[in-house]
């Protein structure tokens, strides 16, 4: 008997997976996994706003201190945003090429019209662009404080203060928010998906994960300015 | 029944198409969705016209031959092939369109019938299994746990009929591959090229330009086999496992 001998190499682990669909699927799963796990100790994080000045400011000093006196001044927030920034790159880079392959797939429209449960992957690209212009401004306002009003430095909870008591500051942390929000909720059962954990048996619970995962992300962070411009934190 | 059709014609794969409209009578509700363009053809070949061309072969739902979009749905409004589709599902009068499977893999020989050699292409790179050939072995011989055999069944169903990518906004295999890679992967019968199954037929998959896959759903709820969504995740998990037994060599 003889069988179809497979001759050269197989690429290497790092070219297979990025050069797969299913394997660049997986490196924005993960990818987007990382910033869902930052996310969740962030939004902790801001809630200590609503225990005043002293305790917010505090808390961001001792983020810098953080592993201290083993790790230097500010190394432990460094080491959070490299991985951070390799995990936006990659799956902002991934959602691109993905996204250019699957609309040259599909080049020519269907005459007749109905509507379709594509929904989901349109709000994953149109929210992902929202949260990619999102971060550069949250940056700019909040971390160098170059479009902060306030832009006290080392003094984060009158800055977050500056920023929620202007218009355009609550809108668009709102409608980022919720960007969030719509992305988690698809996003997270897709990466489950993606990294072959879900099954039939499994679905409903993940489902149910990924829209409570949603809820409280955007309620944690959307109750920040809801209390700045209703005074409860002033 | 008295129908407005508003149906694809091109004449070659380089040729511009439209969409074309023609009047049918006398179509009977019992009439299979095949038989009402066969009526349609054999009046426009008694008016001298070219006939719709159209893919068929078994008429029974078994061959995965018919492929048309119906009103925007792979192969209709029921969940079944178009060859068992019945004109009951529609009303006298209706106006119906319809259009070949769309996607870049997928290109229109003519009118209705599109070229899905890309889905022979990645049965070819993977969907077999090592056996000796000969006499049949004895079908006890090996063992199958119930619930690979029902997996392997549920999954042997798929006949490669194409609605999955016609239904999915991003042309794309992954319901048919799933199907295929799943089948064997459970069985072990198939266990000797588990990993070069899956690694051999999503790299097929990719190369013939489908799309990938962001878990809409479309194509599950297409498919007139009935092959579940989470047969990509499946899938997804033995193509993982295998890049780690076998990436990089
Ligand atoms: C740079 C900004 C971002 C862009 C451009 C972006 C874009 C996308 C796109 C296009 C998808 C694929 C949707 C689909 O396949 O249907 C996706 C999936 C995903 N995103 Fe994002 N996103 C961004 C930020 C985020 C953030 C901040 C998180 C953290 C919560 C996140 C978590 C996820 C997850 C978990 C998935 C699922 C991956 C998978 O389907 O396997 N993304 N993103
Ligand atoms: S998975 Fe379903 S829709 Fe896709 S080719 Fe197989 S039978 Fe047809
Ligand atoms: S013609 Fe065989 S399945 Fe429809």
């Amino acid at each position: 008997m003889a069988l179809a001998t497979r001759t050269g190499r197989r690429p290497s682990t790092t070219r297979t997976l990025w050069d797969s669909t299913v394997g660049k699927k997986s490196v924005m799963a993960v990818s987007g996994l990382i910033m869902l796990g930052y996310l969740v100790v962030h939004m902790l994080g801001n809630l200590k706003i609503f225990f005043g000045a002293d305790e917010f400011n505090g808390y961001a000093h001792w983020l810098r201190t953080l592993g201290s006196p083993f790790l230097h001044h500010e190394w432990a927030l460094w080491i959070v945003r490299v991985v951070l920034l390799a995990a936006v790159v990659g799956h902002a880079v991934s959602a691109y090429q993905l996204s250019r392959r699957d609309i040259k797939a599909r080049p020519v429209k269907y005459a007749h019209k109905r509507r379709r449960a594509s929904y989901a992957t349109r709000t994953m690209r149109w929210g992902g662009i929202i949260l990619a212009l999102f971060i550069v401004w949250h940056l700019l306002d909040l971390t160098t404080l170059t479009v902060n009003e306030r832009a006290w430095a080392g003094h984060p909870y009158q800055n977050v203060l500056a920023t929620f008591s202007t218009w355009y500051g609550n809108t668009i942390y709102i409608v980022a928010m919720a960007a969030v929000g719509l992305h988690v909720r698809h996003g997270f059962w897709s990466a489950a998906q993606t990294l072959g954990a879900g099954n039939a048996r499994r679905d409903r619970a993940l489902k149910f994960l990924a829209n409570a995962l949603a809820l409280v992300l955007f309620t944690g962070f959307v109750s920040v300015p809801v209390a700045v411009m209703t005074g409860v934190v002033s | 029944m008295r129908l407005n059709l508003r149906v694809w014609r091109q004449q070659n794969p380089g040729a511009p198409g439209a969409m074309v409209t023609y009047e049918v009578d006398g179509i009977s509700r019992d009439m299979s969705f095949l038989e009402m363009l066969d009526t349609l053809n054999e009046d426009l070949i008694l008016r001298g016209e070219d006939p719709v061309a159209f893919d068929h072969d078994c008429r029974e739902g078994i061959c995965g031959a018919c492929s048309l979009v119906i009103n925007g749905d792979a192969h209709g409004p029921e969940r079944t092939t178009t060859c068992q589709l019945h004109m009951r599902s529609f009303a006298d009068g209706d106006t119906i369109d319809v259009e070949p499977w769309r996607a870049a893999a997928f290109p229109v020989v003519k009118d209705l019938v599109v070229d899905r050699g890309a889905f022979d292409r990645i049965i070819q790179a993977g969907g077999y299994i090592t056996a000796p050939t000969g006499s049949a072995p004895e079908a006890h011989a090996t063992a199958v746990p119930k619930a690979d055999a029902d997996s392997a069944f549920e999954h042997a169903e798929c006949i490669g009929c194409g609605a999955c990518v016609a239904a999915c906004p991003n042309g794309s295999a992954m319901l048919f591959t799933s199907a295929k890679v799943n089948h064997l992967n459970v069985l072990p019968q198939g266990s000797p090229e588990r990993e070069t199954r899956v690694l051999d037929m999503v790299a097929r998959m990719d190369d013939e330009g489908f799309g990938g896959c962001t878990l809409t759903g479309e194509c599950a709820t297409a498919c007139p086999k009935g092959i579940p969504l989470p047969s990509i995740a499946a899938m997804n998990r033995e193509w993982l496992r295998a890049v780690r037994k076998h990436g990089g060599n």
